[in-house]
């Protein structure tokens, strides 16, 4: 299996192949945590810990443990599990060492469990048969592409909030239609293949 | 109205996961492109609510308090690779076209929010019924998003041709940026329907 090269990774996980903004991954928190911006930061930190660790471990499971087994089919129970677990983890050392990004996330911080961004990449990964180098990269590129978009979406909502919409409009509404302009200047990256 | 109605059309219709909770968007956004994708998704969810509600409050009273997120995440991803493995063998063309979103229904918020809101505090019955209004209510949202998405996106309604050559369909309707904005019209023009009703209430 031929490996893609690092950098045609790195530009298909941030633009041409934006996990929010062409593959609707993560989109819960994209649309739950970007009212402010520093959250939004911080929640793309968080997530781009998890991503790159889980796709580490699940790499490794999944080539020490399940294959060898032939028991493939276990692979989302597993992921979540592993993935679950880390969360937990993230969350004691965030709590204790940064309390006010704690505080900031809330809620939030436990569900990065839910993010399907998180399971998606580790499923991804194994489904394109990435070595462990490539799994690791993409995982923290893909978790990149997440953050680039839910910090200029942070930075777009947080203007909105001081303009008069109409008010059937108001909130989530117009942060979509917000999110679907953004999209389509994500598509004009879809020309580029390296 | 009977109790178990009332929990059925809360789900359907009052507390409408989609619509009125904003919950599960990923899904919403991007299997809605044809009617059929979106109905299968729907249905898929809610094979999956059900079977999890149900499960879920029979052990209600054996799960430690502390492990319960984790319990619950169990039961839930153990259905859906049961899912994964029936559509796999009886439904293929639609295993390949909702593709990575059928695994990814384990970590649908809909589905761990009943867990956790609903079927870990009430009856087995009731659980079974909440799972299968929240479902129909997500697979409804579902079905009238993609019926709009594939309507304007592709001119087609169920792959059956609507209004031939007479108007090019408008792609990009079909494409990533359509969803967030067909999903943002018709929330805003849900609230426009309830704002409105409320004004005439209160007169």
């Amino acid at each position: 299996m031929m490996q893609p090269s690092i950098i045609s990774l790195l530009i298909a996980a941030l633009f041409t192949e934006n996990f929010v903004m062409v593959k609707f991954l993560g989109c819960c928190p994209f649309l739950g945590v970007s009212k402010k911006l520093d959250t939004a930061m911080g929640m793309g930190m968080a997530v781009t810990f998890v991503m790159a660790i889980a796709s580490a471990m699940t790499w490794c499971i999944n080539a020490f443990v399940l294959a060898p087994f032939n028991m493939e089919y276990l692979q989302t129970i597993v992921f979540i599990l592993v993935i679950a677990g880390l969360v937990q983890f993230v969350e004691m050392f965030v709590k204790k060492s940064m309390p006010s990004l704690y505080n900031a996330l809330g809620i939030y911080l436990p569900l990065i469990t839910t993010n399907c961004a998180v399971l998606g990449v580790t499923l991804l990964n194994v489904g394109n048969n990435y070595d462990f180098i490539h799994s690791v990269l993409y995982g923290t590129f893909a978790a990149l592409g997440f953050t680039l978009a839910i910090v200029l979406f942070a930075g777009i909502r947080e203007n909105i909030r001081e303009k008069e919409v109409p008010k059937c409009f108001n909130g989530f509404p117009i942060a979509l239609i917000t999110a679907g302009l953004m999209a389509i200047a994500f598509m004009g990256f879809s020309g580029f293949s390296i | 109205m009977s109790k178990k109605n009332s929990i059925f059309l809360n789900g359907l219709v009052f507390e409408n996961p989609t619509f009125v909770q904003l919950l599960g968007m990923c899904p919403t956004l991007a299997v809605t492109t044809t009617l059929k994708n979106g109905l299968g998704m729907g249905l898929s969810a809610t094979a999956v609510l059900i079977m999890s509600n149900i499960l879920i409050s029979l052990l209600r009273k054996i799960i430690p308090d502390k492990v319960r997120i984790a319990a619950y995440i169990v039961i839930i991803a153990a259905f859906v690779t049961i899912l994964q493995m029936l559509l796999q063998s009886y439904a293929d063309s639609l295993y390949a076209s909702l593709g990575l979103f059928i695994p990814l229904i384990v970590v649908n918020c809909i589905i761990l929010a009943r867990a956790e809101a609903f079927a870990s505090k009430n009856t087995v019955g009731k659980s079974a019924m909440d799972g299968l209004g929240m479902g129909l209510g997500f697979t409804a949202a579902l079905c009238i998003i993609s019926a709009v998405r594939e309507l304007l996106g592709q001119g087609t309604i169920w792959g059956i041709a609507v209004y031939g050559n007479v108007i090019k369909p408008a792609a990009i309707i079909g494409m990533p940026p359509g969803g967030f904005i067909v999903l943002g019209i018709i929330i805003a023009a849900i609230n426009f329907i309830t704002s409105k009703k409320k004004e005439g209430g209160n007169e």
